[in-house]
């Protein structure tokens, strides 16, 4: 038998990517279901199948219920939040009227390259009650000095600020290309017709840019699930839990407590909810194309 | 008028973004306490490098610097390797299983990585990389997007290329690093920088394996010199400095192939 060489290019990446990513991810399944703990690190014979008691205890636990409702709020909020931030930047940035773009595109580009945990310190400093530029900031507006991180009501608010500032920059260039994708010639009919601009926008701009705003929906949902870095460094999940996120929450019990097995099932737990999350946006791309 | 309200608005957003970065340069460069004063100062009164000093003498931030661009250009390099080979193996080859591999690949990429760091961090103990640069570079050595993208664009290049190449007798390989390579090098460049920013900016997965703080990487470095300094945003702001100034060179030196790659990755299979 000749060795074929498409085996040589394929062979590397393949077999990094099964010993690394899906043997991980079977083992995971299958700790889940163990009451692996720090014991069991030290000598493998120490842990049992416990079946399904990793999810019981989970679905028990109020710290649990908190983190996942903390991840909820924060992407339901920051989600549409930031795309709608960045579906403006791109339609400004877009416009004829508009010079320069480069610059400014390059500007409202610059967080997302950056790295998240030194931004988050910087933030951490922004938010400061006495000293920060967030308060100096509002006192402009006579707002009076909120203590952003310390306050239960204020910290997750802290977060989302701080992930659209992040993050907007990116979807921006997605749309942006999505935009100049839209024929010229539909918004020269609309006008004709006497559409105005606000339904040049509802009737021609978002439809056709529906198939990028799913992709761009899917992949902000992705990322703003594993919101981890942000309230690690910033509030360490506090205050009163208000910021525990349910990466955090995973990252405290299994590299902190070492309980692995319970650790798991929160993984997976996170894992099940991307993926509905995801099949959900797939559906609903395919019915509308129905 | 539409116009200038329109600058207006570009202006004073493009500043709102570029604040934070203002600020921490300005405070980087104070002595100690002067950040702390209100109202906030874009200039610092006093300027000063001393907060690099301590940085770099007494807190060896140099270790960890380096420490970060190793593991970035080895993770870069070898990862580069193995995705273009794969890619350039799923556009121009027929093999069995074939479209079954590929979509297989493809639907792992909903899986969160956080599935894997716990058996991935048991596996790593028992190897002994535990502590290591190899920890980050095990699970960096291919990933699914980059063998995504290459063959992307590879899909693009002329059959006709290669089979002239093998009428002239070139081997497999040379078609691999004397055509496909060279003609792929703009994507090669744009999946580069996405992985070297990626690792570099990488927290948690470092933050599991690596617990010496010699070995850390300035994320790792920067998140646990705060718990010690949450009253000094002068030297924080110096960190932050050190740790964002060499990706954010990188990126305007080469953004043409960064903003590049994210159109790439958002077409549409």
């Amino acid at each position: 038998m000749k060795f074929k060489p498409v085996y040589f290019f394929l062979a590397p990446a393949l077999t990094a990517i099964f010993v690394f990513f899906f043997i991980p991810v079977i083992s995971a399944f299958i700790i889940s279901f163990t009451d692996f703990d720090i014991y069991a690190i030290g000598d493998y014979s120490k842990f049992r199948f416990t079946g399904l008691d990793n999810y019981f205890k989970l679905f028990d636990n109020q710290l649990f219920w908190k983190a996942l409702s903390n991840t909820f709020y924060f992407v339901i909020i920051s989600g549409p939040l930031s795309i709608a931030v960045s579906l403006g930047a791109a339609m400004i940035l877009n416009s004829k009227l508009v010079k320069f773009k480069g610059i400014f595109r390059l500007v409202y580009f610059m967080p997302v390259v950056t790295t998240l945990v030194a931004v988050s310190i910087v933030w951490r400093f922004i938010y400061h009650p006495e000293f920060g530029l967030l308060n100096y900031g509002l006192s402009f507006v006579g707002i009076e000095k909120i203590d952003w991180l310390g306050d239960p009501f204020w910290s997750m608010p802290s977060i989302i600020i701080l992930s659209i500032w992040k993050n907007f920059g990116y979807n921006m260039i997605i749309f942006i290309a999505g935009l100049q994708n839209i024929p010229e010639e539909l918004y020269e009919a609309a006008q004709i017709e006497g559409a105005n601009g606000w339904q040049r926008f509802t009737k021609i701009t978002l439809p056709m840019l529906a198939p990028t705003t799913v992709f761009i929906t899917i992949i902000t949902m992705i990322g703003y699930f594993q919101l981890f870095a942000e309230p690690y460094i910033m509030t360490q999940g506090g205050p009163l839990d208000s910021t525990l996120s349910i990466v955090l929450y995973m990252y405290q019990e299994g590299f902190r407590w070492w309980n692995m097995g319970y650790s798991s099932a929160i993984a997976f737990v996170l894992f099940v909810i991307i993926l509905a999350g995801t099949l959900i946006q797939m559906w609903v791309q395919k019915r509308r194309e129905a | 008028m539409r116009k200038y309200l329109l600058y207006g608005f570009l202006i004073i957003t493009g500043f709102l973004t570029l604040a934070p970065f203002i600020w921490m340069l300005s405070a980087s460069f104070m002595f100690d306490g002067h950040a702390s004063v209100f109202p906030p100062r874009f200039f610092p009164d006093e300027f000063t490098f001393i907060q690099y000093e301590t940085l770099f003498s007494r807190l060896d931030v140099s270790r960890n610097l380096l420490n970060s661009v190793l593991i970035s250009s080895m993770v870069t390099v070898v990862s580069l390797v193995f995705n273009s080979m794969a890619g350039f193996a799923f556009a121009k080859y027929r093999f069995r299983g074939k479209d079954t591999i590929f979509k297989m690949l493809l639907s792992s990429m909903v899986i969160p990585s956080q599935v894997t760091m716990l058996p991935l961090f048991l596996m790593l103990k028992e190897f002994g990389f535990l502590n290591t640069h190899m920890a980050i570079l095990v699970p960096g050595l291919a990933n699914v997007f980059g063998i995504f993208l290459i063959r992307q664009y590879v899909m693009a290049i002329p059959d006709s290329l290669i089979e002239s190449a093998r009428i002239d007798g070139a081997t497999d390989f040379q078609i691999y690093y004397k055509i496909i390579v060279p003609l792929a090098m703009p994507v090669m460049v744009t999946l580069a920088i996405f992985t070297f920013m990626g690792t570099w900016n990488d927290f948690l997965w470092p933050l599991i394996v690596l617990n010496d703080s010699s070995m850390y990487t300035l994320p790792v470095a920067l998140a646990n010199l705060m718990g010690e300094h949450t009253k000094d945003p002068e030297l924080m702001m110096a960190g932050s400095v050190i740790t964002i100034l060499p990706v954010m060179m990188l990126f305007l030196v080469l953004q043409k192939y960064y903003i590049k790659g994210i159109m790439m990755g958002s077409v549409k299979e």
